[in-house]
């Protein structure tokens, strides 16, 4: 046992000590929260240049007033449009924009006329289309006299709000299905990296001890089995620390870039939707009940839950990984065509995961939740939405099962693959050598 | 006889293929002895039985007395053909953890390399990355692995290829230092010729079976054909009786071969009697060499 401390001790020491993985853990969120801080930069970017537009306001529907906006500035003219075009360049003018006579008031199309050197830029093209729409809509309501307050109670948003069937059963707001899809994706995801970059990260060290032949060495001391757990362990505690340090670096950074680049969240969200009708005080209220969602999670049950699953995952994956790596020298060709039995269920999950949040109630998801190839991602994805004790229970007892099995049948193809050279790894061959004798 | 070793009726299969059968052989205590064979005689297999690595299909094997279990890792001292170290790990980082799990503790790790180290002159590479060093002083440290935990039973497999004559000698003396200490050492190699000069007893493996198995004197002169070499200090032109039988003459030597009973001694007074002036004479004994080759060829029904 203290054996096994000792593996998982340089296993774990190894790498995080490493000047690569120092550089990768701090480096990835500066990069994460650079690459978000540019997008953020690149979408409130606004045209710089100016326009000046003159208006022939033929319909009289915008009475004289056109709001000037990001650097277009409108002005109305007078002239007839043959005066214009003839003095266009003298003018200053950019473009002329002339708006017909409407002569149906029931005609669902409206046509505008831009007259430039160019075609319109797609922000003064958007900015003429939402206010003319606007005047228009104005101008038809005046015309055909119709009770604007009667107009507006036509638009009804609807929402489905829960409600528990038995009385004070616990109450879920509308938002409870959107956080537990939002929880279940990221927890999907990072078992997604942990078997995958944690999974291969496990398989290369196997396949450098083998080429190396330290491993010779290393089986004169300690058993087979006991090299494989100190390393699929030893490793697994490396991805925690990095998904540990990310997670918290993460936010931080966001939080620390935001201030420094002088937006606000809420700032930014009215940003994002523009200068719809959204009030800062219902974001905030919005925020406030996503926040109270959070916390209503039952996480002293998913928490334990969701660590089973990482748990159960990784060293069923890993432990598969390291099988391979046992198998093969240093041919990386050969590791990719043996590890893509293990990365199709991996792939496949994530697929399931998606639509599972979605339905977590289909029989697909039930399914999936269960089978335990796929239930370390999916099954984290839709505790949010509480599936039956049942499913819980014969889920974690099948993958724990499921991974105690695989890693002891990994150990089989191990301890023989490591000590074997110039043979090829296949699958016949794994089968023979999980029932070699020791 | 004191074993350190003893292996009786030892077999090994894997799939449909025999790798050990049968084997039965015994390493005396405090002695270097030879683990020969051709290549894919089933040695290695051997050697993983006896280092624990993988278990015997049928058999017994005692290390000490006791019978093989999974104590006896931290008692051996297991140096492999194949062998390497972790590249990115410092000297002595690697070999603490390497004392550490043979079952030595922290501060003992600590005394046996301070001594080894010391004793290989390579202490100011404590620091050093694996890496960093030549083939032949990762050898060096190979081998301190190999004895740091001060194992009762050492198994060194080719401990001296890419090593210089002169660590080739530093190697030789520290195995026959240790061997004078008490610890037994198995010598596996090729090479017949060290074998001859280190060994005390060998085992010749061919097929996966024991086909010869002793004291290399005894050997040697079991395989031994009565011929004897005599050298004259001018040249010799005679002829012998009957029962001798010239093998090889040059002017000024001869190679005799005795008849089944024939005396040495006759023969060096016949020669006296004619007035020969002899500067030598020697009985000749076949190398390891020739006896592996002639075993291994007769095993596989080879006439050598």
């Amino acid at each position: 046992m203290d054996k096994l401390f000792l593996i998982i001790k340089r296993e774990y020491l190894s790498r995080v000590t490493r000047p690569s993985f120092i550089i990768a853990t701090l480096v990835t969120p500066l990069v994460f929260v650079l690459f978000f801080v540019i997008v953020g930069f690149i979408f409130s970017y606004e045209s710089d240049d100016t326009k000046k537009i003159a208006v022939l306001d033929e319909s009289g529907i915008l009475k004289g007033a056109l709001k000037d906006e990001k650097g277009i500035f409108f002005k109305f003219e007078q002239k007839p449009l043959d005066t214009l075009r003839k003095n266009f360049k003298a003018s200053g003018y950019d473009a002329v924009l002339v708006l017909p006579k409407i002569d149906n008031l029931f005609s669902k199309d409206y046509m505008v006329y831009y007259y430039s050197k160019g075609q319109p830029t797609l922000d003064v093209e958007v900015h003429i289309k939402d206010r003319v729409r606007d005047a228009l809509r104005d101008y038809k309501i005046d015309a055909l006299k119709l009770e604007r307050k009667q107009l507006e109670a036509l638009n009804t948003s609807v929402d489905v709000e829960p409600e528990p069937i038995e009385k004070g059963g616990q109450d879920a707001t509308r938002l409870t299905g959107a956080i537990g899809a939002g929880i279940g994706f990221i927890m999907g995801f990072i078992m997604y990296m942990a078997v995958f970059i944690y999974g291969t990260m496990v398989m290369r060290s196997v396949m450098e001890e083998k080429t190396n032949r330290i491993v010779e060495v290393m089986v004169s001391s300690v058993k087979p089995f006991q090299l494989m757990m100190g390393k699929i362990i030893g490793v697994g505690g490396v991805g925690l620390t990095q998904v540990l340090i990310w997670a918290i670096m993460i936010p931080l950074l966001m939080t620390i870039a935001q201030v420094a680049m002088g937006f606000d969240a809420e700032q930014q969200m009215k940003m994002s939707q523009g200068a719809s009708s959204v009030n800062p005080e219902d974001t905030q209220a919005m925020v406030m009940a996503a926040m109270a969602e959070i916390g209503n999670v039952n996480w002293a049950l998913i928490l334990p839950l969701f660590i089973i699953y990482f748990l159960g995952g990784y060293f069923l994956y890993s432990s598969l990984f390291a099988a391979v790596g046992s198998a093969i020298g240093d041919d990386m060709g050969e590791a990719q065509t043996l590890t893509i039995p293990i990365v199709i269920p991996v792939v496949l999950a994530i697929y399931i995961m998606i639509k599972a949040v979605e339905t977590p109630t289909s029989s697909l998801s039930v399914f999936s939740s269960i089978f335990p190839l796929f239930s370390p991602i999916v099954m984290p994805a839709i505790l949010a939405s509480k599936p039956p004790a049942w499913q819980i229970i014969t889920s974690v007892i099948v993958l724990i099962g499921t991974s105690i099995f695989f890693v002891w049948l990994s150990g089989r193809i191990y301890r023989v693959g490591i000590l074997l050279y110039g043979k090829k790894g296949t699958f016949r061959e794994f089968a023979k050598w999980i029932f070699y004798k020791e | 006889m004191d074993l350190i070793l003893d292996l009786q009726n030892v077999v090994k299969t894997y799939d449909k293929k025999i790798a050990v059968n049968n084997v039965s052989f015994g390493v005396p205590r405090a002695s270097i002895f030879g683990l020969l064979g051709p290549n894919g005689a089933g040695k290695t297999s051997l050697i993983r039985i006896i280092t624990t690595i993988t278990r015997a299909d049928g058999g017994k094997v005692f290390l000490d007395g006791q019978a093989l279990n999974s104590l006896h890792p931290e008692q051996i001292g297991y140096m492999p053909e194949e062998r390497g170290l972790y590249k990115k790990m410092k000297v002595g980082e690697h070999l603490t953890y390497l004392g550490r799990l043979k079952g030595l503790s922290r501060s003992d790790t600590k005394k046996a390399l301070t001594y080894w180290m010391e004793k290989f002159e390579v202490s100011d590479w404590w620091g050093k990355k694996i890496e960093e060093l030549s083939k032949g002083m990762q050898q060096k440290i190979q081998f301190i692995a190999t004895v740091l935990h001060n194992p009762k039973l050492i198994i060194l497999d080719e401990p001296f290829t890419g090593l210089d004559p002169i660590n080739t000698n530093l190697l030789k003396d520290e195995i026959a230092e240790l061997s004078d200490k008490g610890v037994s050492i198995i010598f596996s190699t090729h090479r017949m010729e060290q074998v001859e000069e280190i060994c005390d007893n060998i085992v010749l493996i061919d097929q996966g079976q024991n086909i010869l198995n002793g004291q290399v004197k005894a050997i040697r002169n079991s395989f031994k054909k009565n011929r004897f070499q005599i050298d004259f200090a001018e040249e010799w032109k005679g002829t012998l009786p009957p029962g001798f039988e010239v093998v090889d003459q040059k002017p000024a030597s001869l190679v005799v071969g005795l008849s089944e009973g024939g005396n040495s001694n006759a023969l060096l007074q016949y020669l006296l009697g004619q007035g020969a002036h002899i500067s030598a004479f020697n009985e000749i004994l076949p190398s390891l060499n020739e006896i592996f080759i002639q075993a291994v060829n007769k095993n596989h029904g080879l006439v050598s």
